[in-house]
């Protein structure tokens, strides 16, 4: 099976080639053909290697395909080499399938656009599945960056896709550079690797980090750190989640491709990919899981004032991202790439169904001008309540078993205080998604009579994916149920847990009995329970605050002054960056253009020498009198006083 | 002994004399004559890419002739693979900048392109000279043709910018020739015998301070051409003030020859000088990239902007001969190609941009994406190159001088990749203000896309472009021998790296060695 | 009556020197000054002939013929620049032309 690999990022990338150069002259039929043709080739392709890996014993579950040695110079070496275990097995899946409703809805959704431009759009995310496919499949660190960027890139040209509007094209190009911070680090991080282990190969690396690094040293706490902040910038954490929020500029299936389902998760990804690292270094856990916990609440409360429909989600991702995170920092890197799974399913089915109400109100994405869309948009509402009750934690629903089974893991690792962090992160999801979920769909309807006139269900192209997702979001979750609900179905293990077990086997062999079976301890049906009666509490609050008496938020608005403005501002980070970090730094450099450049190197140094010689030459031009017998006075002068020298001298 | 060198290197100057023929007011012909015999020229220099044996260290397509013998000067000619790569990069821009001057020139069409294939010889012969003599012939030659296309089709201030490009550089020169002959006359002394031949010069060692003497000679001479913070503000001026194609040959080329003669004299002829001076030149390197970017960021100016890109780019050039290791020179060289590629494609498109709206300020554009959309894609690649994103060619050379820079120097490597940021700061901020954005000047709206002729120039080099990022094997391979050539010369035995790095990233294996050394004796001695 | 000897020459190569010095150091007129820097040529070219005699060696005649060949092209080209100079301003005095002053 190895030969296949290389044939899954090959059909996305031949959609680029076709669609880029000849996707104008094909016209929209063809591109609309081939973009979401080519991804759906390379998920069979993915699906026969998944099934292929299914199919051997769990320690062989591993393919790898080496193409050709891409960069050597001196001691370093990177291939272009791809790894099939069961780790990117399951994000090609993800990737590719969850990409291929998403293509199949641009085609609905992308019709106004021109040829041209249909063309462009579509070249652009044939891009950024390959680019997203080489991150999954890299088997070196070097590939995984190469993919890391070129995800960030795609996204960059996504999000500006309509640059005729200012503010989308610096949306993408904020989202660019806060990605690059976060690239700064991961290529410190790779270096550090290489000066370490003298190779970035993962098959190098992971099997030998143990015994190459000192367990808790300095040298895996910086490595992880400096990689750690890779995944900060592109899993929009903080302090570097600023980008995320405007990259809702571009088209909204992009937001549920990119910027929900696949490109931000990127980061707990590699973290996860990283974990024989993360393993010797627990201070960077601690901080991964910190940073992800405290993300998850503040961005959760972010959420809870927006008036945008895809900032609200927007918000939300990055909630979830933190969720993510707190898995992955207890080194419950199942749980975390699990939380990955269900989320691409929701998030993405949440974003296609806001895309959906966007459409069908030509545009408009203020939730305050929404309302009553349930009798018109049958499709999208109840697929969109499957997705919001799936991010809520409503059991059996997607949800629920990855976000429960982070929760419980960070609990059982002895972390009460992030768990806390997280219970209430839960009720607030619950509150500010069934706000969203209640402020567009019930209720009167608070648009324009020439909006209520148009609104219309959306066509087949779009619907159709989004009932898949919806019925992924309800039983996704079915792939990772916990134990401790397995026993009473007749023993179903957790399939996803242990499907990813031989890849986080680590070293020491730690991480591979949390597979097994073992006793369930009463506190986990208490924390289980206790998070479905705070979602179930969050819905509630939100029926009465949105549904029941909708002059209540405006009251406790209007009580609560200050956190509410201070919420609405998104607790001016934006402002604060500019101020602490853009304007110093712009100023800083005209400093150095005025002052340095201008005034000291060039107008001090350069310029006053160029002064001085000219003063002196204008001294010494004095004598050039000019008078031709003056010279020839002075040129006898000096004949004879040089004859005198020889003959008397 | 094949002739091939000197056929390569005299060419143009033939195809000159043979334009000098053509009646000046003919301009169509003279541009048809000046591309053709530029093409044949890099047809002629092509073959060197695959006659070139890339398993070789030593010098190859030798030529020596006794020249002025009383001197013991000769007339001393052989490629290595960095002037191999260097060669076919000149020879490929030369009749690209023919195509990107077809409009741009209109005056004194005969003098400019006969300039032109004068200016090639001259700076062939630089990348071709193995005697120093030689050498100095050709770095002091193309000074001249390149003085007048600035001062001649230059600009408002070409002839400040010319005056000062001049100046700069020769002061440089002259600074190398007291430098040359000082070395000439130590080898007399030495040895007995008079050369200026670079091979018998590396074999006799110069004693130590004369040595930091000479290499400082040498080391200003070419830190102006590259040019290095602070000798780097005749750049900006030159590079606004020229001509589309001076710009192009200035980037493209000529400040390799910085960085070149950093690599093939300074270094070679004084490697313990060079290492002494290692953290001043790579700290200046470093002060470079962060400089050059963050005055970039600042410009108004198109080609302003591009030229203290050039500035913050080259400093990761010399970072990278000053790492000192295999990984980072073989980078270095990639660099010096890569910024060759994309800055010269730049200028180009400052050239096209410049062709129809007569200006460079980035503030008179705006949109151009919706109005050129061809221009928007290569414009596109061209900038994402040269913001070293992986998969085109910036990103191998970066990446290979940062990690093997790292090894030696963690923290000014840490340093340098901040560039990396800020670069991408400054090269999306201007290409957003003038590609993005609505269309709301008038005089944009009905701007033409690039003709053949245009795409015709940027498409070999956005080719080049994708290869190297893609595939840069074959680059990598031709210069790796005479790279480690260098390295072993420079870094020579004895060498240790600096004790920072041993904090911080130890030779691998050595740290969990000593750690189990360490718990291994605790372990003995606590029972 | 002695016979003319090396001296004479020389005294007289000397006089004629010093009259042209004179000639070039007090004349205002450029064509003036132009005929005494060719007396000067030509005391020297006296000298040379003499001491080449009196040493018997070919060198210094070989000397005088580069002068010889010298002065006649710094004769064609002198007067050719006085006459333009004489075209542009309509005078040959030498200190009428100062342009040349830094």
């Amino acid at each position: 099976m190895e030969h296949l690999i290389w044939l899954v990022p090959a059909f996305p990338l031949g959609g680029v080639l076709i669609n880029g150069l000849f996707g104008r002259r094909l016209g929209k039929g063809a591109v609309g053909f081939i973009g979401p043709g080519v991804v759906g080739a390379a998920f069979v392709v993915s699906l026969v290697l998944f099934l292929d890996l299914v199919g051997r014993a769990p320690e062989a579950r591993q393919l790898t395909q080496t193409l050709y040695s891409w960069i050597a110079a001196g001691d370093f070496q990177a291939n272009i080499g791809f790894l099939v275990d069961p780790l990117s097995a399951t994000l090609m899946l993800v990737v590719t399938g969850v990409g291929f409703l998403i293509h199949v809805y641009s085609v609905g959704y992308m019709h106004d656009e021109d040829s041209a431009g249909f063309a462009r759009y579509f070249t652009y995310l044939n891009l950024f599945t390959f680019a997203m496919l080489l991150l999954v499949m890299a088997d070196n660190f070097l590939l995984l960056f190469v993919g890391w960027e070129g995800v960030g890139l795609c996204s960059y040209l996504l999000i500006g896709f309509w640059f005729k509007d200012r503010d989308n094209a610096t949306a993408g190009k904020k989202a660019f550079i806060v990605n690059r911070v976060g690239d700064f680090g991961f290529l410190l991080g790779i270096f550090l690797i290489f000066g370490s282990f003298g190779s970035v190969a993962f098959a190098d690396v992971f099997p030998t980090a143990a015994s190459v690094l000192a367990p808790g040293g300095d040298l895996a706490f910086w490595i992880c750190l400096f990689l750690f902040v890779g995944a900060v910038g592109k899993s929009a954490q903080i302090p570097l989640y600023v980008w995320l929020p405007d990259a809702m500029a571009g088209p909204t299936p992009v937001s549920a491709l990119i910027h929900a389902a696949t490109m931000v998760t990127a980061g707990v990804y590699m973290v996860a990919r990283s974990h024989a690292l993360y393993d010797l270094a627990p201070d960077v856990l601690a901080i991964v899981a910190g940073i992800g916990a405290a993300t998850a609440l503040y961005a959760a409360t972010i959420g809870l004032v927006q008036t945008d429909i895809k900032k609200v989600l927007a918000y939300s991702t990055i909630s979830q991202l933190g969720y993510m995170f707190l898995g992955v920092g207890v080194a419950a890197y199942a749980a975390g790439i699990f939380h990955l799974v269900t989320h691409a399913f929701f998030k993405a089915l949440l974003f296609l169904g806001a895309g959906s109400v966007i459409h069908a109100l030509h545009g408009e994405q203020d939730l305050r001008r929404m309302g009553g869309l349930k009798p018109i948009m049958p499709v999208t509402y109840w697929t969109m309540l499957a997705a919001t009750l799936a991010i809520a934690g409503i059991p059996p629903l997607a949800g629920f078993f990855s976000k429960d089974e982070i929760l419980w893991r960070a609990w059982d690792a002895g972390h009460p205080v992030l768990w806390a962090l997280g219970f209430v992160t839960a009720g607030l999801t619950a509150l500010y998604m069934f706000r969203l979920f209640f402020l567009t769909f019930h209720g009167p309807f608070r648009g324009t009579a020439e909006q209520r006139q148009h609104a219309h269900e959306s066509p087949a192209s779009m619907t159709v994916p989004l009932a898949v997702l919806g019925v992924l979001s309800v039983i996704g979750g079915w792939i990772g149920i916990p134990p401790a609900i397995g026993e009473f179905l007749g023993g179903v293990p957790n399939a996803i847990e242990a499907w990813l077990a031989p890849v986080f086997l680590s070293a020491h062999g730690e991480a591979g009995h949390a597979a097994e079976a073992h006793a369930v301890p009463p506190a986990e049906y208490a924390l289980m329970a206790a998070s479905v009666a705070v979602a179930t509490l969050g819905i509630l609050a939100a029926r009465h605050l949105w549904l029941a008496r909708p002059e209540v938020p405006q009251r406790i608005a209007a009580r609560f002054q200050v956190p509410y403005t201070i919420l609405r501002n998104k607790y001016w980070v934006d402002e604060l960056y500019d101020a602490l970090v853009v304007r110093p730094y712009n100023a800083l450099s005209r400093f150095a253009w005025r002052i340095v450049d201008e005034g000291l190197i060039d107008g001090l140094l350069v310029g006053g020498t160029a002064k001085v010689v000219q003063m002196q030459s204008r001294a010494m031009s004095g004598w050039e009198s000019g008078s031709i017998p003056t010279y020839v006075m002075v040129f006898f002068g000096g004949a004879i006083v040089i004859l005198a020298y020889y003959l008397f001298g | 002994m094949s002739a091939y060198l000197s056929a390569i290197l005299f060419f143009p100057i033939l195809g000159a004399l043979l334009l000098a023929g053509i009646p000046g007011a003919n301009r169509t012909a003279i541009r048809q004559a000046t591309l053709a015999i530029s093409t044949i020229h890099f047809l002629i220099a092509l073959p060197l890419w695959w006659l070139y044996d890339p398993t070789g260290a030593e010098y190859q397509f030798v030529e020596r002739v006794d020249w002025i013998p009383s001197l013991g000067v000769q007339y001393y000619l052989g490629v290595d693979g960095v002037s191999v790569l260097l060669t076919l990069l000149t020879a490929l821009l030369t009749p690209l900048a023919v195509l990107g001057s077809w409009r741009y020139i209109d005056r004194h069409v005969k003098e400019f392109h006969i300039l032109l294939l004068v200016l090639t010889t001259g700076m062939l012969g630089v990348f071709f000279a193995l005697d120093l003599f030689v050498f100095y012939v050709f770095w002091e030659l193309m000074l001249v043709p390149m003085y007048f296309i600035i001062g001649v089709w230059g600009g408002e201030q070409r002839i400040y910018a010319a005056v000062k490009f001049f100046l700069y550089t020769f002061i440089g020169g002259l600074l190398m020739l007291v430098g040359i002959l000082a070395l000439y006359f130590q080898h007399e002394r030495a040895t007995g015998t008079f050369t200026t031949s670079l091979p018998d010069l590396l074999g006799a060692s110069v004693p130590g301070e004369l040595q930091l003497a000479l290499f400082l000679a040498f080391a200003i001479a070419f830190a102006i051409k590259v040019p290095m913070f602070p000798f780097h503000t005749w750049l900006p001026d030159a590079h606004v003030q020229a001509p589309t194609a001076g710009s192009v040959i200035l980037a493209g080329v000529l400040l390799k020859m910085g960085t070149f003669g950093f690599y093939r004299f300074a270094m070679p002829l004084f490697p313990e000088a060079a290492r002494d001076a290692l953290p001043w030149i790579a700290g200046l390197a470093v002060v470079g990239i962060i400089y050059g970017a963050m005055v970039a960021l600042v410009q108004p100016n198109v080609k302003k902007l591009v030229a203290y890109s050039s500035v913050s780019h080259l400093g990761f050039v010399m970072l990278g001969l000053f790492a000192l290791n295999a990984t980072g020179v073989q980078g270095s060289v990639i660099q010096m190609i890569n910024h060759g590629l994309s800055t010269g494609a730049l200028f180009f498109i400052c050239g096209m941009l410049y062709e129809r709206r007569h200006t460079y300020d980035i503030e008179d554009f705006g949109g151009l994406s919706a109005v050129m959309p061809v221009f928007a894609v290569l414009f596109m690649i061209v900038t994402l190159s040269s913001i070293g994103l992986p998969g085109l060619n910036g990103f191998v050379g970066e990446f290979l001088i940062l990690v093997g820079m790292f090894q030696t120097h963690p923290w000014m490597t840490g340093v340098a990749t901040a560039g990396v940021i800020l670069a991408a700061y400054y090269m999306l901020r201007m290409f957003q203000r003038v590609m993005f954005g609505p269309v709301d000047r008038e005089a944009n709206k009905g701007l033409t896309d690039l003709s053949g002729r245009e795409i015709a120039i940027l498409l070999p080099l956005v080719a080049l472009i994708v290869w190297i990022g893609v595939y840069p094997a074959p680059f990598l391979a031709r210069t790796e021998p005479s790279v480690e050539r260098f390295v072993e010369r420079v870094a020579g035995e004895g060498f240790e790296a600096p004790p920072d790095l041993v904090e911080i990233a130890p030779a691998r294996g050595a740290e969990s060695e000593r750690e189990n050394e360490t718990r291994d004796g605790e372990e003995t001695e606590t029972p | 009556m002695s016979e003319i000897g090396v001296g004479h020459y020389i005294t007289l190569s000397a006089v004629l020197f010093t009259i042209g010095a004179i000639g070039v150091l007090t004349r205002k007129n450029a064509i003036i000054v132009f005929m005494s820097i060719e007396i000067m040529l030509n005391a020297a070219n006296l000298a040379f002939v003499t001491f080449a005699t009196a040493i018997g060696d070919l060198g210094g005649m070989v000397m005088v013929l580069i002068v010889i060949a010298v002065a006649a092209a710094e004769a064609a080209v002198g007067l050719a620049i006085i006459v333009a100079m004489f075209r542009h301003r309509e005078t040959v005095n030498i200190e009428a032309f100062s342009t040349m002053r830094g």
